[in-house]
């Protein structure tokens, strides 16, 4: 008997029938890009197209005394060049703030800078030439004359305000943040048990092996503006062009076609890159702006520049009191727009201490402007802080009274059964399984036996550690996230699924795709909701002018709210299909199904009516359907998770590694990762997802940063000096799942994109400082370079 | 990022590529590009003529002369890596091969584009210098041969006036008996040393005798470390040799700091290192 | 205009013949002049691996050789090797294990990779992870590209030993 006609196997708590939900299926969208037969931006071929570079600033704070471009004009293929004044009569200004974070300021930023530049990097002048190698000649002979100003790069020095970045804002400020439950100094003070820790996080930045990358081409004759861009979020460039630039929203088409990595970088404004549609505009022909690797590590916005001073208050028996944090990032010299650089540090506040069951917590959080690159959401946004912070000073904590830091965790993790929970900041989580990961965890690592390994090899002078890090993670957010602060990002999305007459199938979807596997999902769940299978699904994301209005990718959303789109989507257009064959066959609607893209008899599955035959039918022979029926065959649905602010999933991972104390260098020998984000669509996919985002995290934890000088140049802005993870030195990640869906939705899925790179660093952190224990050394500032564990071991 | 504009020769012999180099002063010699083309990109140069000598016969290959191993100027690394002739005769090249970036990059760099560009964390100029290698430089004049010991002048500077080429590397037949050992210690696999050390001796008894240390990424040159040689040479392996030749090296290597590890750290990394180079020849 | 040499190559086994100004690099011919974008650019210094292609049979950068230097030579991309069958198991073996996420690298990886296949056919998982060294991924992390590269390997061999088991 065919299992799908079965009544339907339900995923725990959901009520979906399975189909291709929790299967493995090779992503059909991946063969073009095995074949080089993609379609990033760098490849369209457009008549007239123009190059534009930009000349940008040597130094990290200096007014622009003289600026004369008249001849870069005159240069072989030069067809324009612009500065900021130019280009502002296009474009309008930005400040990124929002309503919800109180008192967040930052001052207002043009396309292109206009008489001041406040990072190395930043562009103060635009040429347009035919080729990209004109355009850079032409740079050449640009005349320019600086009056340098004072440079702030160091962030307690911004916070002292020695030298105010925008007098006219007062201070270095950008946001502050403040919490506190009450009690906590007096917790401290009772408490058997106070540790304390400082951790620095340094600066990096996401690093997508294809560069930011767009193409606008502005159509005068009909004030329409199409932008080619490498983005994740379509809707929100439409609006913010058609804002800054006056051109009617409708007029406004943003397309993505293949991006290659994102990871959150490509979700920003970017003030070169509507410099270019500006340009479009101001030429009437279609303009192509690529960074180059150089322009990316100058530009691309950094993240996770952090100094966070926690506390942890414990009985002697291990039971968690409170959490004190004071936490200090430094971002860039503006806020970045429109999500503002004030989320990163919000959510350290927010997530710090989170799997654990105390009440009390107090949290201080300052932001402050500094003169180096602009700093914003970069996958796992503040996560990576939280949890690296939390989970160290847990160890420490453990360590002092003497007990196994698996079992300290066991002590304090929020109980399984304890949901609906409301967290110490506020938060709320609907249901997590910190507990059936943790025993999974340590069964799969088999935690006795690397204990006695490591045991056994510190005999001989071989250093192993052993790293936890319990995470909890944000995904699938409401409006809470940035419309309630006044943002026009939209945290709903849409899907419209339409059958062909040839019974193919259409999804048309406002999440965007940038290799996750968006479109592989979504063909596998419309393919499951319809009863057809999947090589009748095609799936169209990222066209403004097609896809429904929606938000795109970030904070692990696609599953889980473009997936619930497409689910309901689905279901109803099976029932509108299932209404035309009841007509069509002159049978009860109760009594159908479709079954492998037949119409069949739902009880004996005879095949009753081929899907390409009802699909003929209804487009084409509607004259012989009852006279008042009329066949509809498109359906769009939208979705927006409304009981939980943020659906909170949950992890535990382990990283082992062996230290070798002479050199100080770290071998990971292997890393894993428990997950919990409810349903699984694909479980290879969200494998993979958690496995990328672990390299990145262990990139930021050995490997990765911005390093500045005190002029604010940046010292390391090439792919041989900052160094990215390569095969070379990762491990093997393994990776398991415990499946808790969320109620909000049929699909029951949450997030997993960014879980990965949040708890990594937190766990090699853990590793390292596990392995250092015979020593008495403990490293706290990331990345742990060698340098820095022979600095801890004190042999330098 | 672009390249400026230059303008491209490929001469067919020697005597056309002298001619070429003296009638300007601004170009720059192309073999294997994986250096020059590189920072040509970043605009890091701006040379007015590439002059390509991949056309230029007679300068690659390689094959043992006169009881010395002869390696053309525009060999690659790759060759090198996989020659019969090279695990023979010279397998400290051979283990130092590997080390060289990636496959990509070997199967088009060549060992005088490597020798000349002079970087001091690089492993052919260490391991010629370890080897005793003569470097054979061509002119209009004719050909000249500098010991490897005397080429390496300071940061990215060699004993190659203008209008000259390196042609070849001779390396002295290392016998048999002889053990070799490469370490370096970089960050990730193919990126350049920290610090790194190329060795070789003929273990006799026990003692390592006509003992080389020659160390990359130490230095503003590689750095033949003659003080930690003498505190080794024909001593056995003991702890107390290995220390007096680790304390030895504060003496020879003059490290420079960077991104990566301070002077000290160097130094620190460049005494490990020599103790598992002595340790390993000994073994 | 800037001046430009007579260039000769044998791309995907047809000879082009262009007007090649010196400085551009083999990448930007290829996808410029040529239209063949299966080859990508990620940082034009070599390292990261993206513009992987074979010349004269061997893998190299190709945004470290200038056009001009491919004159006469034989140059081997992404589409053609793709259309020639010549990587077709190892592709599948990437689509089954999800090597590739947003596909920027994966031209450049599968050159590599089928290098690693030719040179080193008995490679360990630690071989692979070092001859892939050379090829940065920031969506993977690396795993699924060496299962599948390691899956390909048993595949060739299995194939080759039934091939000579049916030649005796």
């Amino acid at each position: 008997m065919n299992a799908r006609a079965e009544l339907p196997l339900h995923a725990p708590g959901t009520q979906v029938d399975k189909g291709y939900i929790g299967q493995s299926v090779p992503r059909p969208n991946a063969k073009r890009l095995l074949q080089g037969r993609g379609a990033f931006v760098d490849d369209l071929r457009f008549p007239r197209l123009a190059h534009v570079v930009f000349f940008r600033s040597p130094h990290a704070h200096a007014k622009v005394k003289k600026l004369d471009l008249t001849k870069a004009a005159r240069q072989p293929g030069v067809i324009a060049c612009f500065d900021g004044r130019a280009v502002a009569e296009y474009c309008t200004p930005w400040v990124a703030v929002l309503g919800h974070l109180k008192g967040i300021k930052s001052a207002a930023q043009y396309a292109i800078a206009i008489e001041r530049a406040c990072w190395q990097g930043e562009a103060v002048a635009a040429i347009v030439a035919e080729t990209r190698e004109q355009g850079e000649d032409a740079l050449a002979h640009v005349v320019a004359e600086w009056e340098e100003l004072p440079v702030v790069t160091d962030m307690e020095d911004a916070l002292s305000n020695r030298y105010v970045i925008h007098p006219d804002l007062g201070d270095n400020v950008c946001f502050k943040r403040e919490l506190d439950t009450g009690g906590v100094d007096d917790v401290f003070a009772k408490a058997d048990v106070v540790v304390e820790e400082t951790y620095l996080f340094g600066r990096h930045t996401g690093v997508c092996l294809e560069p930011r990358a767009i193409l606008a081409d502005y159509n005068a004759a009909e004030h329409s503006l199409t932008v080619y861009h490498s983005t994740q979020a379509p809707n929100m460039m439409q609006d913010i062009f058609s804002r800054h630039l006056g051109i009617p929203e409708a007029n406004v088409r943003v397309i993505c076609k293949d991006v290659g990595g994102s990871y959150g970088i490509k979700v920003h404004v970017y003030a070169d890159e509507m410099a270019t549609a500006a340009i479009s505009v101001m030429l009437r022909r279609p303009v192509k702006f690529i960074a180059d690797r150089l322009e990316s590590f100058l530009t691309d916005i950094h993240a996770r520049e952090h100094k966070a001073t926690v506390r942890l208050a414990c009985t002697r028996s291990g039971e968690i009191l409170a959490f004190d944090l004071d936490d200090l990032t430094a971002i860039g010299p503006y806020s970045v727009y429109p999500r503002t650089s004030g989320i990163e540090g919000n959510q350290v506040v927010n997530l710090t201490g989170g799997p654990y069951k105390h009440q009390k917590y107090r949290a201080k959080m300052h932001v402050v402007f500094t003169n180096k690159n602009l700093t914003c959401q970069y996958r796992a946004v503040g996560h990576p802080i939280a949890v690296a912070l939390t989970e160290g000073i847990v160890d420490l904590a453990a360590a002092k009274i003497g007990m196994d830091p698996a079992e300290f965790r066991r002590r304090n993790l929020i109980a399984d059964d304890a949901y609906p929970y409301t967290f110490p900041s506020g938060i709320k989580f609907e249901k997590l399984s910190h507990h059936k990961c943790l025993d999974r965890l340590l069964a799969l690592i088999d935690y006795k036996g690397l204990r006695a390994e490591q045991a056994e090899l510190r005999k001989t002078g071989v250093q192993r550690g052993i790293g936890l890090a319990a995470m909890i993670e944000v995904t699938n957010p409401s409006p809470a996230f940035y419309g309630v602060g006044g943002a026009r990002i939209s945290a709903q999305d849409g899907a419209t699924l339409r059958l062909e007459p040839t019974g193919m199938v259409t999804v048309l979807c406002s999440v965007t795709e940038q290799g996750q596997g968006t479109e592989g999902i979504f063909a596998q769940i419309a393919a499951s909701a319809l009863g057809v299978t999947m090589d009748k699904v095609r799936v169209i994301t990222g066209d403004t002018a097609v896809t429904p209005y929606g938000g795109g990718t970030w904070a692990s959303r696609g599953a889980g709210i473009g997936g619930e789109a497409v689910l309901q989507a689905g279901r109803a257009l099976r029932s509108n299909i299932l209404d035309i064959a009841a007509v069509v066959l002159e049978m009860d609607k109760a009594e159908l199904d479709i079954v492998n893209n037949e119409i069949v008899n739902r009880l004996s599955l005879e095949s009753k009516l081929a899907l390409a035959e009802l699909g003929r039918i209804a487009y084409f022979r509607p004259d012989t359907l009852p006279v008042k029926f009329q066949a509809e065959l498109t359906v769009t649905r939208h979705y927006t998770p409304r009981e939980y602010g943020f659906t909170f999933t949950n992890g535990i991972q382990a990283s082992y590694v062996e230290v070798d104390p002479d050199t100080g260098f770290v071998k990971l020998l292997k890393h894993w990762c428990v997950e919990d984000c409810g349903t699984l669509i694909n479980p290879m996919l969200v494998d993979e997802q958690i496995r990328g985002g672990v390299v990145q995290g262990i990139g930021a934890a050995l490997f990765e940063e911005c390093v500045y000088d005190d002029a604010g140049q940046l010292l390391n802005g090439t792919l041989a000096d900052y160094l990215v993870p390569m095969s070379g030195e990762m491990p093997d990640i393994v990776v398991a799942h415990v499946e808790t869906p969320t109620k909000q939705s049929q699909l029951g899925a949450k997030g997993a994109g960014e879980a990965g790179t949040a708890g990594a660093p937190g766990a090699v952190m853990n590793a390292i400082n596990d392995a250092l224990v015979p020593f008495g050394a403990r490293v706290t500032a990331q990345p742990f370079t060698p340098e820095r564990i022979l600095k801890a071991l004190n042999k330098v | 990022m672009k390249a400026p504009s230059f303008a491209y020769a490929k001469p067919r012999s020697l005597e056309e590529v002298f001619v070429l180099l003296r009638r300007t002063d601004d170009a720059k010699v192309l073999a294997g590009g994986q250096t020059l083309l590189a920072t040509l990109n970043m605009r890091l140069s701006s040379p007015a003529v590439l002059v390509d000598i991949t056309g230029v016969p007679g300068l690659a290959g390689i094959g043992v002369r006169e009881r010395a191993l002869r390696i053309g100027a525009l060999t690659r690394h790759r060759e090198i890596e996989r020659s019969p002739e090279v695990a023979e005769h010279a397998p400290l090249l051979a283990l130092a091969a590997p080390h060289i970036a990636h496959v990509a990059i070997r199967n088009a760099g060549t060992i005088g584009g490597s020798l000349a560009h002079a970087d001091p964390a690089a492993e052919w100029p260490a391991c010629c210098l370890a080897l005793d290698a003569h470097i054979v430089i061509a002119s209009r004049s004719g050909e000249r041969r500098v010991k490897a010991r005397d080429f390496f002048k300071g940061l990215f500077e060699t004993a190659l006036g203008e209008g000259e080429l390196i042609a070849a590397v001779e390396f002295p037949l290392l016998g048999a008996g002889y053990r070799s050992v490469f370490l370096e210690l970089a960050r990730r696999s193919g990126d350049y040393a920290i610090v790194g050390v190329a060795a070789a001796a003929k273990p006799a008894g026990g003692a390592l005798s006509d003992l080389r240390l020659a160390f990359l990424g130490a230095g503003a040159t590689p750095i033949l470390a003659r003080n930690a040689m003498a505190a080794a040479e024909g001593q056995q392996a003991s702890p107390d040799t290995i220390a007096a030749a680790e304390r030895a090296l504060e003496k020879d290597l003059t490290p420079i700091g960077d991104l990566n590890a301070s002077p000290a750290t160097k130094l620190h990394l460049a005494r490990v290192l020599c103790a598992r180079a002595l340790a390993r020849l000994a073994a | 205009m800037e001046a430009t040499i007579q260039t000769t190559i044998t791309v995907n086994g047809a000879a082009v013949t262009r007007a090649v100004p010196a400085r551009q690099h083999l990448i930007d011919f290829l996808r410029e002049t040529l239209g063949l974008n299966g080859s990508h650019v990620g940082c034009e210094h070599g390292v990261c691996g993206a513009c992987t292609i074979r010349v004269d049979g061997e893998i190299v950068r190709g945004c470290l050789i200038l056009a001009v230097q491919a004159h006469g030579r034989k140059v081997d991309t992404i589409e053609g090797l793709s259309d020639s069958g010549e990587i077709a198991d190892l592709q599948e073996c990437f689509h089954q294990h999800n090597a590739l996420q947003c596909g920027f690298c994966t031209p450049g990886m599968l050159l590599a990779a089928h290098d690693l296949m030719r040179t080193k056919p008995r490679a360990t998982r630690e071989e692979i992870r070092e001859y892939m060294a050379g090829n940065y991924c920031r969506c993977t992390g690396y795993h699924a590209i060496v299962d599948a590269i390691e899956e390909a390997l048993a595949r060739r061999g299995q194939v080759a030993r039934a091939r000579a088991g049916a030649k005796t």
